[in-house]
């Protein structure tokens, strides 16, 4: 179920080409910085790149409102899974090492725009933020704590999907968020579901789709089943914006398409019609 | 060279994950249909998920089996070219989902447990189906299905495909028959990814522990459900005899459970379900 194949070493760039950025969408060159200045934003199509877990932290939660909870729930290699590019455990170890992170979401408490919530991000530079048991428990452990303490959810959703390396359980994690989001919505509370670039696989077939509002950045990568696999499965090409934030506004799955710089406001402003 | 002799004394349990993947994929094993009919007393069939469509690769219907008064789900793989080709081989598209979402809320209503049937490849990977929304028919089900307010017997009977199978795949009890196996992702598309080979899949296959006994011990099944012997392709009779003792023994435990408890228990199972620091 999942897209992608998480690396744990990124190829060397030479010296020239790390100054320069390509969008991933229009393949526009343009200095790093141009892109850096810009949020992580390309100039030329808008298109939404990813972001930092701690520079999105940063840009949702109030100041010095984020208190972070459950870091001590990571990983565990139960399978002891290797293939043929190495072992699950060095491949995870070597992620933790380069990110300063546990697992592929952060979540705790904070304020947006003064209104209590319980956030949480995923981090598309873990593993491709795919859904392990850990992250899976994070979820689940935040969706309890807001209930106890009336706040509203906010995920922030980058992923490729189940993480295949943990087996049958990281597919039963798809379970375990629903069930989790299904007790928090019965208690009365909202959760809203920021699907950003990309959210694909086991991730967006369970807590990414469950939003009582599900929003996006413009352009992001939304579906459930890859696009070679779709294309060999019906013989059919697709269409070039298929599975693109755009495609799934149009389709009835998105409630709104929201620029960065408008998320935090957004997000307040539906809390306040809900009454939180 | 491999004498009779040689050959006679192969031990059956040793039995790899990928010769399970090809016992649970073979075409002559029980299918839903061989099931109702093998197991069910009498059934109705009903179509439809009153939106768009109905999902030939989701059955859904009342039935009795044993005395009991259920709902049926299961995936649908069809036994001829035609059916296969009209069910997706087994792999339904959000219709199917949503149709069993309706047919469960009525289960619900009326007091019916449910008994589900996975035996799919996974959801159907196609254009219309993205655009219906597959990722949401499965949240949805999951969710749905972790909270409805009647029992729910699972039976994996052949493959437990992804998210598929999970969909249909929520409940009280989960049982899987010996030869079944139950993955997150197809051991083709995990070599594909992992190995870059596809076809590495008996490698896959054995690294994603994927198999009863595996499932069993990682505490994603409660129980397995034996098979003649050879598997349950070579005898359906016993096959199904087999499994209607085992749905049975479990509706028989549910039923005595109040629901407020029961779903607090399915729950605290479903929020068992993980293996980490
Ligand atoms: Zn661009």
């Amino acid at each position: 179920m999942s897209w992608f194949e998480p690396k744990a070493e990124k190829p060397k760039i030479p010296p020239a080409k790390a100054l320069w950025a390509i969008c991933p969408k229009c393949k526009s060159h343009m200095a790093k910085e141009v892109w850096k200045n810009n949020n992580s934003i390309c100039p030329k199509c808008n298109y939404h790149g990813r972001l930092p877990v701690r520079e999105r932290i940063r840009q949702i939660a109030d100041e010095s409102t984020f208190v972070e909870l459950f870091r001590e729930v990571s990983y565990s290699d139960h399978l002891g899974f290797h293939d043929a590019t190495g072992d699950y455990k060095s491949k995870v170890d070597a992620t933790i090492a380069k990110t300063g992170e546990t697992e592929s979401i952060v979540v705790g408490t904070c304020e947006i725009g003064g209104h209590r919530a319980m956030l949480g991000v995923m981090d598309f530079s873990f593993m491709g933020g795919s859904l392990g048991s850990g992250t899976g428990e994070r979820i689940a452990r935040a969706c309890e704590q807001a209930i106890a303490e009336r706040r509203a959810l906010v995920l922030f959703c980058a992923s490729g999907g189940a993480r295949m390396h943990e087996g049958i359980l990281s597919l039963m994690q798809m379970t375990k968020t629903s069930a989790a989001i299904g007790r928090l919505k019965a208690a009365g509370l909202p959760y809203i579901s920021v699907c950003t670039d990309p959210t694909t696989g086991g991730v967006s077939a369970s807590f990414a789709m469950l939003g009582d509002i599900n929003i996006t950045e413009p352009k992001a990568l939304i579906g459930f089943a890859g696009r070679r696999v779709i294309e060999n499965t019906i013989h059919q090409k697709l269409p070039a914006d298929f599975q693109t934030s755009e495609y799934l506004e149009k389709h009835g799955f998105i409630d709104k398409i929201v620029e960065r710089k408008d998320l935090k406001p957004f997000i307040a402003k539906m809390l306040n019609y809900w009454g939180f | 060279m491999a004498t009779k002799k040689t050959l006679k004394k192969a031990p059956a349990a040793a039995a790899s994950a990928w010769d399970k993947v090809k016992i649970a994929r073979d075409a002559k094993r029980p299918h839903v249909w061989d099931f109702i009919e093998g197991i069910f007393d009498d059934f109705e069939e009903l179509h439809g998920d009153r939106l768009v469509n109905d999902d030939a690769a989701m059955v859904a219907g009342f039935g009795t089996i044993g005395g009991e008064k259920v709902l049926l789900l299961g995936h649908h793989k069809g036994a001829t070219v035609e059916e296969n080709m009209a069910a997706n081989f087994g792999m339904a598209n959000p219709d199917g989902y949503r149709k069993a979402m309706r047919l469960g809320k009525l289960a619900e209503r009326f007091g019916n447990p449910i008994v589900t049937f996975v035996d799919t490849p996974g959801a159907y990977p196609g254009r219309e189906a993205e655009e219906r929304g597959q990722a949401e028919a499965i949240a949805k089900s999951l969710e749905f299905f972790s909270a409805l307010k009647t029992p729910i017997v699972v039976v994996v009977t052949g493959e437990g495909g992804s998210g598929g199978a999970l969909a249909i795949a929520v409940g009280d009890r989960i049982l899987m028959m010996e030869n079944a196996v139950y993955s997150v992702i197809s051991p083709e598309g995990c070599a594909g990814i992992l190995w870059r080979d596809g076809a590495k899949a008996p490698e896959a296959a054995e690294a994603l522990k994927i198999t009863a006994p595996d499932l069993l011990s990682l505490g994603a099944i409660d129980e397995i459900i034996p098979e003649p012997a050879g598997g349950a392709h070579k005898n359906h009779k016993r096959a199904c005899a087999n499994v209607k003792k085992a749905v049975l023994k479990a509706l028989k435990e549910l039923k005595g459970i109040a629901l407020d408890e029961l779903v607090e228990k399915r729950y605290a199972k479903i929020r068992s379900y993980g293996n980490f620091y």
